[in-house]
């Protein structure tokens, strides 16, 4: 399937690669260290705003984070994308079958995280892994872990709180998603599965999607994702970077400490908050941010994330198509719980 | 010919049929073209990544978008 290259382009092609990702790199690092100063420079100097007052203090905050969390958005989403080119869907089921209980959850969660997946695929990737025998807690541990350790959240949190709350966010991640998953197998929900599910022959031949690729495709994969992306999100990132913005500016820490803190209900209530609202991880994450910066504790912080991209109504209307009302509702009960448990948690090692 | 187009209606999807459409023209092509959306008849085509494209009852692209190249070269071979 790779499109014909003629001889002299064959032999070219490796070394200009290489000098274009190389220069990508050079390039990404330069602007990402320029960044700040850059900002400093425009809002306060060119621009005149005063650092203390509170709208250059937001101006500031706009500017700078949306550069930044654009620049990590493209850098990460491109890589990703291409070491992903290497896995697929079809490769993790055929990695699943025949796994038990246990082993199964615990792969499905790493298979989930590792895997090219869009949710839009949720329902044929669910009867595709029942039908083929794939255990239900097993199959939903790879759908809980998907959207919840997805890049874009990684990328953010890493820009945004460092490696050490990310990999916290990640283990807590793929913690729920195994539990939650391995309770829901041991509940024998299959009853609440629609039945056509597991009538389903499966009669096409299987095309394994990562296969065949040429690097120039997985390249182009990757630079044709991170526009997808930014295309799809830049609203939510804006509007969020905004109210992250204002909050920074004019909502006094005392607020939050009043209103939102460490107390008792902070987790239950960001969960409640968190699962209608279906938003995606940058939608979310710059207001999580200033949040945490007026003293909002991580772990509330963590759970409210958890909660919006983990369970979102659109999904669930989805996989209604093959889930029964029942079940739909454990799965929500049983993740939010995991959500629950893991934000208090958080709340008191961190 | 006989294509299918499998999506459940994603931008991707729509991007498939679209580049579809556009190479049997091109290509002068008899073909058939009719899109999949129900998630039962998908998966029992073995797929799990749309959007896929079904020719003459065999599976040839899951999970992407191919280029136009790709494309008619697949159709023109089928």
């Amino acid at each position: 399937m790779t499109t014909p290259v003629l001889d002299d382009g064959v032999v070219q092609s490796a070394p200009r690669r290489r000098l274009f990702f190389a220069a990508g790199a050079v390039a990404w690092l330069f602007l990402y260290q320029a960044n700040l100063p850059f900002w400093d420079w425009i809002v306060y100097d060119v621009g005149g705003l005063d650092e203390t007052t509170r709208v250059g203090g937001a101006v500031h905050f706009f500017l700078y984070d949306t550069t930044k969390i654009a620049l990590l958005l493209t850098g990460v989403i491109f890589v990703v994308t291409v070491l992903r080119s290497f896995m697929s869907v079809e490769r993790t089921r055929a990695l699943l079958g025949g796994r038990r209980e246990g082993v199964g959850n615990v792969a499905a969660a790493g298979l989930g995280v590792a895997t090219p997946f869009c949710s839009c695929s949720a329902v044929p990737a669910f009867i595709g892994f029942v039908a083929a025998g794939v255990p239900l807690g097993v199959t939903l541990s790879f759908l809980i872990a998907s959207p919840l350790v997805n890049e874009v959240a990684i990328v953010l949190l890493l820009g945004l709180f460092g490696w050490k709350i990310t990999l916290l966010y990640i283990a807590g991640g793929m913690t729920i998603a195994i539990v939650s998953g391995y309770v829901l197998g041991k509940m024998h929900l299959e009853r609440w599965v629609e039945p056509f599910v597991f009538e389903t022959r499966l009669h096409g031949k299987v095309i394994d999607s990562a296969e065949g690729l040429s690097w120039d495709d997985r390249i182009a994969m990757g630079r044709e994702e991170v526009g997808t992306i930014l295309r799809k999100i830049w609203p939510y990132l804006l509007v969020g970077i905004a109210l992250g913005a204002a909050i920074h500016g004019w909502v006094p820490e005392q607020w939050i400490a009043d209103n939102a803190s460490s107390g008792l209900w902070g987790v239950v209530v960001a969960v409640g908050l968190g699962v209608p609202l279906y938003s995606n991880a940058a939608g979310v994450l710059p207001l999580v941010e200033t949040l945490h910066d007026k003293g909002l504790p991580m772990g509330t912080v963590l759970a409210f994330m958890m909660s919006v991209v983990a369970l979102s109504m659109p999904e669930m209307i989805l996989l209604r198509r093959v889930l029964k009302k029942p079940l739909i509702a454990t799965y929500v009960a049983v993740v939010a719980t995991g959500i629950l448990a893991t934000g208090y948690l958080f709340n008191l090692v961190v | 010919m006989d294509i299918k187009i499998l999506g459940t209606g994603c931008k991707k999807c729509q991007q498939l049929e679209t580049l579809t459409r556009g190479a049997v023209a091109e290509l002068e092509l008899d073909a058939d073209i009719n899109k999949v959306t129900d998630p039962g008849e998908i998966a029992a085509w073995g797929v799990m990544a749309t959007p896929a494209l079904v020719v003459n009852d065999e599976v040839v692209i899951a999970g992407r978008v191919p280029t136009a190249q790709a494309l008619a070269a697949l159709l023109t071979n089928a």
